[in-house]
C-alpha cells in the first residue's frame, strides 16, 4: 500500500509503484478534476503540486508521491476563493475548460514564487500547458487580476 | 439516480406551432408537474419531490422548480463556444426569471431538440445562436405568459395589469414568485404565439454576462466524458490499425493478459480492445500484445506521392463549382499571368479532451455517456449494433473537451466503436483514446492542393481565374452523401465559387477534383474555409501588390457592394491604425472572408526573428449581425484566431507508407502562451442577418499573417504550415 496525502487527506491505494500519480488520481480515487491530455509531459492538462511545486502527474511515479504532499485542484480552495479562482470568473476566461485545471495550478506555483509576475515570468511559467480554445490572452489577463487580488489581501 | 432519457417521443403531448419565422416548434405540454421531474439531463440532481425538481414545464426547453429554480435544456452542446451561457440568455430575456437561479444541462437525443434548420440533433455550423434566436426566446415567453395567467387567475385580476421582474409576477403590492405559482401554472396549457420584446426591453440580450460553467471547471467538479465513473466500470484501450484500411490477421494476446488489472482482450470491427480496471492497466495491455495486420500495397501512401497526383488532376478537367464567360480564353489572351500552386495539409482536431465513450449495456437497456456534438446519430448507431429501438438507448451528453467538428462524424466512429466492446465484453467500459490515437485516429481536414491561373486587365484587375481545387470529398461514402451535387461537395469550394471577389471577374471557371482514399476526412473548425480563405485572401493580396496598390484600398474597389466584408474591412484597418508607421522589423497584413453567415476582417503585425514567425498583434472585426453576447463573441474570435494560428505555423499530418508520423504534442505543435499575440476584436454595430461565431474567426488569420510576411521578407508563402526557408 502506497500512503498518498492530498488536499490534505490522507489515502491509502494498492497500486504498482509506477502507476502515473495522475491514473491513481482519476481512475483509483475519483479525484478527475485532474486531467488527462497527452500522457508524456506535453500539454500540463494533469498539473498538480508535489510538495508545492507544479509536476506533470501523468509522467510521475506514484511512488514518488508516496508520503510527499498532493494538491490538486480540487484542493485549490473550497469555496472559490482563491484570488485565481476569483480571476477566472471575473474575466471569463475559460472556453472547454479542459485544460483549465492544469492552468490554475501552474499559475498558482507562479503567483506564489512572484507576487506581481511580468509577462515574461507569465510566458515562462505557462509555456507548458496547452489551452486548444486559445484563452491564452485571457489567462495572462486574469493571473494580473489575481496578483493584484492577492496583493490587495484576496478581495477583489 | 433519475433518468435523463425519459423525454421519449411518446411522453409528448406534441403541438406543432407555427411562428412568423416559419420555424416549426414542437411543444410538449405537461400532463403532471411529477413526470416533469425528469426534464432531460437535469434530473440527475433533482430528486423526486424535491424543491429544486421541476413542477412546471410549459415546453421542452424549460422548467420551474417550487424553489423558483429555471431548468433550462439545451438542445445544443457546450464545448467551450458558450452556449450554456448563450441560450438562458434568450430564455431568461423573455422569462423575467432570477438569472442567479438558472440551471443548466444538455437534451437527451429528442425530436424537440432537432436543429431548426438542419433537421437533427447537431451542434455545428456556427448556427446555435441564429437557429435558437426565436425558438428560445418563445419558449421563455410562452412560460412568462402562464405565469402571469396564473398569478392573475389567483388574485382575480386581468392578466394585462400584472407585471413581472426577477422571477416575480407583480400585481400592485402583491407578488409571487415562479416557483409558488408554478403547481398552478403546471394546470393551465401553454398559449402560443406569445408575442415577443422588442430589443429595447432586453436585459441580457447584446449586453452580455459571465459564463455560467465557469465555478464548475476552475475547481475540478465539471465532468467530462473522461470523467464518468461508477462502480464496475472498465477502460478499454483500443489497438486500432496502423494504416488506414488495413485488416486485423491475427492477435495473440497472452502477454497483455499477464498485466496486473487486464480483464479482457476482445476482437471488436475497428482493431482489439484491451479492457481492464483502469486507464493504465489497458494501455499497458496493448503496449504488451501482439497484433498482425494485412496492409494493402495500395493503402501504403507518402505525402509527397499524393501531392504530386494531386498535382497531375490540375492538368485534367474537373466538375464544375462555377463559370463564367470563358476563363481559359481570357487567359491566353491575358498579357499579364499568374500561374501558382498552393498545398494545404491534413490536420488533426486534437482536442484537449482526448476522444473516449462510456457504455453499459444491460435489461435490453444501453446507457452511453459522451462528449458529443450529434447524440441523436450516436443513439441511432448504437440502437443498430445492438439491435435495438433508438429509445432503448440513453445518450448522457457531458461536457465536451473540445470539438471543432471532430466529435460530429456520421458515422459516429468512436460511440460505435464504444458500443462495440461492451457488447463484446458484456461489462460496462469506458473506452478512452490516448494522444497517440487521436492524432493518428484520421477524421482529418482534409489534404488540398490549389491551383489558380489568373489574367490580369490593363487596369490590373482580374479579368480570367481559373481554379482548380483537389482534395477529398468529406461528405462522399456518408449518410450526408445527398450534399454532393453534380460532383461538387460544397464544403470543398466554399470561399471559392462563393467568393465575393469572384463577381468582378468576367471569365472564371471553378473546377473539383474529390479524389478518393482510405484517409478518413471531416469538418475541421470552418471547414472549406480553412484552406479556401488562405488562397483567395493571399491571392488577393498578391493582384493587389502587383497592380501597385494598397491591399485595403484594392479590396475596398472589390468589395464595395458587398456591406458586410467591407464594413468588417473597414473597421479592421481602422482600428489596427493600417498605414500608420510600425516599430522597425514589424509588419502588417489584412485578410478578410465570409463563413457561416458573418463577415471577419482581421490585420496580423508580424516580425521575423531569428528565421521563427512571431505574430505581436491581431486587430479583428466581425459583423456577425446581433451579437447577443458581444464578449462571448469576442472570446471565439480570440479563440479562432489562436486556432489559425497553430496551423499556420505547425498544422501538419503527413503519411509515410500510410502511417501517420505525428503523434503527440511535441511532433503535432500547438500554440503556447508566449506566442499567443495581443488580440483586439471590434463587432461592427449591425441590423444585418445573424451569422456564426465559432468558426468565421478561423479562415482569415492564416492569410493576414502570410500576408504581413510577404510584406516583411518580399516571399509568398503558399504551402502550410509555414517552413523556415519561406522566411528568408
Amino acid at each position: 500500500m502506497i500512503k498518498l496525502h492530498i488536499n490534505n487527506q490522507p489515502y491509502s491505494v494498492d497500486a504498482s509503484p509506477q502507476m502515473p500519480l495522475l491514473w491513481v488520481l482519476r481512475d483509483m480515487l475519483g479525484l478527475t478534476g485532474t486531467k488527462f491530455g497527452c500522457g508524456m509531459a506535453q500539454c500540463g492538462a494533469c498539473t498538480v503540486h508535489l510538495n508545492g511545486e507544479a509536476v506533470r502527474s501523468c509522467v510521475t511515479p506514484v511512488s514518488r508521491a508516496a508520503n510527499q504532499q498532493i494538491t490538486t485542484v480540487e484542493g485549490l480552495s473550497t469555496d472559490l476563493t482563491h484570488p485565481l479562482q476569483q480571476a477566472w470568473l471575473q474575466e471569463d476566461v475559460l472556453q472547454c475548460g479542459y485544460c483549465q485545471s492544469g492552468q490554475l495550478m501552474s499559475a498558482a506555483v507562479l503567483l506564489r514564487e512572484k507576487p506581481d509576475p511580468t509577462d515574461e515570468d507569465i510566458d515562462r511559467a505557462m509555456s507548458g500547458n496547452v489551452c486548444r480554445c486559445g484563452t491564452y490572452p485571457r489567462i495572462r489577463k486574469a493571473i494580473h487580476l489575481a496578483a493584484k487580488i492577492q496583493r490587495e489581501g484576496g478581495k477583489s | 439516480m433519475n433518468n435523463p432519457s425519459t423525454v421519449s417521443r411518446r411522453k409528448f403531448l406534441q403541438t406543432t406551432t407555427t411562428f412568423a419565422g416559419g420555424l416549426l416548434i414542437p411543444f410538449f405540454v405537461s400532463a403532471g408537474a411529477k413526470r416533469m421531474g425528469m426534464l432531460g439531463a437535469l434530473g440527475a440532481a433533482e430528486a423526486a419531490g424535491a424543491d429544486s425538481a421541476v413542477a412546471f414545464a410549459p415546453n421542452a426547453y424549460l422548467g420551474i422548480g417550487r424553489d423558483n429554480s429555471v431548468h433550462i435544456i439545451l438542445a445544443h452542446v457546450e464545448m467551450g463556444q458558450g452556449v450554456w451561457t448563450t441560450l438562458p440568455m434568450l430564455i431568461a430575456d423573455e422569462l423575467d426569471c432570477d438569472w442567479n437561479k438558472i440551471k443548466v444541462g444538455h437534451a437527451p437525443p429528442a425530436q424537440p431538440y432537432y436543429h431548426t434548420m438542419f433537421g437533427i440533433q447537431i451542434t455545428g455550423g456556427s448556427s446555435t445562436t441564429w437557429s435558437e434566436f426565436d425558438r428560445y426566446r418563445q419558449a421563455g415567453a410562452t412560460a412568462r405568459a402562464v405565469m402571469v395567467a396564473a398569478a392573475a387567475q389567483q388574485w382575480g385580476v386581468a392578466p394585462e395589469a400584472c407585471s413581472t421582474a426577477d422571477g416575480y409576477v407583480i400585481y400592485n403590492d402583491k407578488k409571487l414568485s415562479y416557483g409558488e405559482l408554478a403547481d398552478a401554472a403546471a394546470k393551465i396549457p401553454p398559449p402560443a404565439n406569445v408575442p415577443l420584446k422588442p430589443a429595447s426591453e432586453w436585459k441580457y440580450i447584446g449586453k452580455g454576462v459571465k459564463r455560467l460553467d465557469t465555478s464548475e471547471k476552475i475547481n475540478g467538479k465539471a465532468r467530462f466524458g473522461m470523467d464518468v465513473q461508477f462502480p464496475g466500470l472498465l477502460t478499454a484501450v483500443i489497438a486500432r490499425p496502423p494504416v488506414f484500411g488495413a485488416q486485423l490477421k491475427r492477435f495473440d494476446a497472452a502477454k497483455a493478459k499477464t498485466v496486473a488489472g487486464v480483464r479482457q482482450v476482445v476482437a471488436v470491427p475497428s482493431g482489439v480492445a484491451v479492457i481492464a480496471d483502469h486507464f493504465w492497466a489497458a494501455k499497458q495491455g496493448r503496449e504488451a500484445l501482439v497484433v498482425e495486420w494485412d496492409i494493402e500495397p495500395s493503402l501504403q501512401i507518402d505525402t509527397p506521392g499524393q501531392w504530386a497526383a494531386y498535382r497531375g488532376l490540375t492538368e485534367q478537367r474537373g466538375a464544375v463549382a462555377a463559370k463564367a464567360g470563358d476563363a481559359q480564353d481570357a487567359l491566353s489572351k491575358a498579357a499579364d499571368k499568374v500561374d501558382v500552386e498552393y498545398t494545404l495539409p491534413y490536420l488533426a482536431h486534437a482536442c484537449m479532451e482526448p476522444l473516449n465513450c462510456t457504455v453499459k449495456i444491460a435489461n435490453d437497456k444501453c446507457e452511453i455517456w459522451t462528449g458529443t456534438q450529434m447524440p441523436g446519430l450516436d443513439q441511432g448507431a448504437a440502437a443498430k449494433i445492438l439491435g435495438f429501438k433508438p429509445e432503448q438507448v440513453e445518450v448522457h451528453t457531458m461536457f465536451l473537451g473540445g470539438g471543432f467538428g471532430r466529435r460530429a462524424t456520421a458515422a459516429s466512429d468512436f460511440v460505435s466503436e464504444a458500443v462495440e466492446v461492451a457488447k463484446a465484453s458484456g461489462k460496462a467500459v469506458k473506452t478512452v483514446w490516448t494522444r497517440e490515437d487521436d492524432i493518428r485516429g484520421g477524421y482529418y481536414r482534409p489534404a488540398f492542393l490549389h491551383r489558380v491561373r489568373v489574367g490580369l486587365g490593363e487596369d490590373k484587375m482580374p479579368v480570367a481565374w481559373h481554379h482548380s481545387i483537389v482534395g477529398q470529398s468529406i461528405l462522399a461514402g456518408t449518410p450526408f452523401e445527398a450534399g454532393v451535387k453534380d460532383g461538387i461537395d460544397g464544403a470543398s469550394v466554399e470561399g471559392v465559387n462563393d467568393s465575393p471577389y469572384m463577381g468582378h471577374v468576367p471569365n472564371h471557371l471553378i473546377e473539383l477534383h474529390s479524389p478518393k482514399n482510405k484517409i478518413p476526412v471531416l469538418w475541421w473548425r470552418s471547414v472549406g474555409h480553412t484552406h479556401t480563405a488562405f488562397v483567395m485572401e493571399t491571392m488577393i493580396d498578391q493582384l493587389a501588390h502587383s497592380a501597385g496598390k494598397d491591399p485595403v484600398e484594392y479590396r475596398r474597389t472589390l468589395l464595395k457592394d458587398h456591406k458586410r466584408p467591407l464594413s468588417a474591412l473597414n473597421l479592421a484597418a481602422e482600428k489596427a491604425g493600417w498605414g500608420t508607421p510600425l516599430p522597425a522589423g514589424h509588419f502588417r497584413g489584412i485578410a478578410v472572408h465570409d463563413s457561416f453567415g458573418s463577415a471577419v476582417a482581421q490585420v496580423a503585425e508580424v516580425s521575423v526573428e531569428k528565421g521563427k514567425v512571431r505574430v505581436h498583434r491581431v486587430v479583428c472585426a466581425i459583423d456577425c449581425g446581433l451579437a447577443v453576447n458581444p464578449d462571448g463573441v469576442a472570446a471565439q474570435m480570440e479563440s479562432g484566431i489562436i486556432f489559425g494560428l497553430t496551423a499556420f505555423l505547425y498544422g501538419n499530418i503527413s503519411l509515410d507508407k500510410g502511417r501517420v508520423r505525428q503523434g503527440n504534442f511535441h511532433d503535432y505543435k500547438m500554440v503556447r502562451m508566449q506566442e499567443a499575440p495581443a488580440i483586439e476584436v471590434f463587432i461592427v454595430p449591425s441590423t444585418e442577418k445573424m451569422g456564426g461565431a465559432g468558426e468565421p474567426g478561423v479562415p482569415p488569420l492564416a492569410p493576414a499573417v502570410a500576408n504581413a510576411l510577404f510584406a516583411a521578407t518580399g516571399k509568398r508563402i503558399r504551402n502550410l504550415p509555414v517552413k523556415p526557408e519561406d522566411l528568408s
